[in-house]
């Protein structure tokens, strides 16, 4: 397991994997935006969470369709469903894998976009702590998606239009519980441990799902 | 598993379906007459009903509005019984009635959001509000389209019945989700305002053509669901007659 968690890892951040791409595309997302709605400092700082919440779930979604197409090419996945293992722990594995490249790195740079988006340090702070929470939800759900799709030539495309619909309640939740921590009248825990509860939810059902879709591919 | 194996269960399954056309073609013109009649009843009532002192004739796009609001969540539960049926028990006709239902669906939703957005905009002055339940529904539309996207994705019947019903049993298990964070999401930006119309304390005289506009939405679902089963389970024979004569063909031909 914790072999299978350092490969994938080490996979994702060698050449032609998916880790820095994500990071890129996310740091172009954040860069994009001010030159669509204006430079305003001040309006960039009040959406300036919304903005990275966007850009992450955006980016999170640009690798999903790699989590297991690149298994399948080379043959990987035939081992990994033969072996004793059960594959929903497999699936589990890989999904701590996918995040720790992508939804991890991509709450370890909020900080530096944050100062491009003019946040003070508390919302840099409420920013990745909601990120680096939210985003697993991301992967798990994702991952059944990529699942069921992972035998299509252009999955790609489709992945993101399945797991999209899906993934509004953790867009929801992150956003509300980083406006909470920023803004008075809101409360910030409540969003923030349905955030949770939803990682815990999509940590059994996404694996699930993911594993009855690879099962049924083999018959 | 081998052809011979796999020919053999084919046959087997059609063995269910055939008795299924039977009764289909049985029951399709009662029930076509059934959708009509209350359609004619339904849609008197509606037209001759009052108008809403405070909205005026409008009120009426309420009588399509609701019934195929109620019918597009209805034909997600049916679709997740049939999940079910394919994923549980393997039973030949349950992806038929999913896949059958998909488009159905999405054409409900489809006329729940026109029909809404028609009537709001004389309402609320927009045709769009980002209200809790207009973002569900809309929601509900993408991960229909999603589903069918899907579907023409993926060219194998059976793989394609067995992913879909998973993506279908994990739709559903969010869809309270998505509901019940969509609806906490807008009082947290704006108050409750919208969408009070009535609700339980509407007046027998708007209830009256709504619930029977509600049965003839029902029943033309179910005609329409039957119909496009019955075509399914035809498509796919004549997919696997093509496919028949393409084997035999390529068997004969060395030895002619």
């Amino acid at each position: 397991m914790r072999r299978l968690f350092l490969r994938d890892l080490a996979l994702a951040f060698r050449a032609g994997g998916g880790g820095l791409t994500g990071l890129l595309f996310f740091l172009a997302v954040v860069a994009i935006v001010p030159f669509g709605i204006g430079p305003d400092l001040k309006l960039l700082a009040r959406i300036g969470p919304s903005i990275l919440w966007i850009g992450a779930l955006l980016a999170a979604l640009l690798g999903l369709d790699r989590l297991f197409q690149a298994e399948r090419e080379d043959g990987t996945l035939d081992l990994l469903l033969m072996q004793e293992t059960p594959l929903v722990l497999i699936v589990l594995v890989k999904c701590l894998a996918h995040w720790a490249a992508s939804g991890l790195t991509l709450a370890l740079s909020v900080p530096f976009l944050g100062l491009l988006l003019n946040l003070d340090a508390p919302a840099i702070g409420a920013t990745m702590l909601t990120l680096a929470c939210g985003t697993p939800a991301l992967t798990l759900i994702g991952a059944g998606a990529a699942a069921v799709t992972v035998a299509l030539p252009r999955g790609g495309l489709l992945v993101s239009v399945l797991v999209l619909p899906l993934a509004i309640p953790v867009l929801i939740f992150g956003v509300s519980a980083t406006q909470g921590a920023l803004e008075a009248p809101a409360s910030f825990l409540p969003p923030f441990l349905i955030l949770l509860a939803l990682n815990l939810l999509f940590a059994v059902l996404g694996p699930l799902a993911a594993a009855a879709a690879l099962r049924s591919l083999e018959d | 598993m081998s052809d011979t194996s796999l020919t053999i269960r084919r046959f087997s399954d059609l063995a269910n379906p055939s008795r299924f056309l039977a009764l289909s073609a049985r029951l399709l013109p009662w029930l076509c007459c059934l959708t009509a009649l209350l359609f004619a009843v339904g849609l008197f009532f509606a037209v001759t009903s009052a108008g809403d002192y405070q909205q005026g004739e409008t009120v009426r796009i309420m009588y399509v509005h609701v019934p195929s609001a109620w019918l597009a969540m209805m034909i997600y539960g049916v679709m997740s019984v049939s999940a079910l049926g394919t994923l549980v028990w393997r039973h030949p006709l349950a992806d038929v009635a999913a896949r059958a239902a998909m488009p159905i669906g999405a054409a409900f939703t489809g006329l729940a959001l026109v029909t809404g957005s028609l009537w709001g905009k004389p309402m609320w002055g927009a045709w769009w509000v980002w209200d809790a339940r207009l973002t569900s529904f809309f929601i509900l539309f993408l991960m229909y389209a999603g589903l069918i996207a899907l579907n023409r994705a993926l060219e194998d019947p059976a793989r394609a019945a067995r992913l879909s019903a998973i993506l279908i049993l994990l739709g559903f298990v969010n869809i309270p989700i998505i509901k019940f964070s969509v609806d906490w999401w807008n009082t947290l930006h704006q108050p409750a305002s919208v969408l009070r119309l009535g609700g339980s304390a509407i007046d027998a005289e708007f209830l009256r053509p709504l619930l029977l506009m509600a049965a003839a939405f029902t029943c033309l679902f179910f005609c329409l669901h039957l119909a496009a089963m019955r075509n399914e389970i035809l498509r796919r024979r004549v997919a696997v007659l093509r496919r028949q004569s393409a084997r035999s063909a390529a068997l004969n031909g060395p030895a002619a």
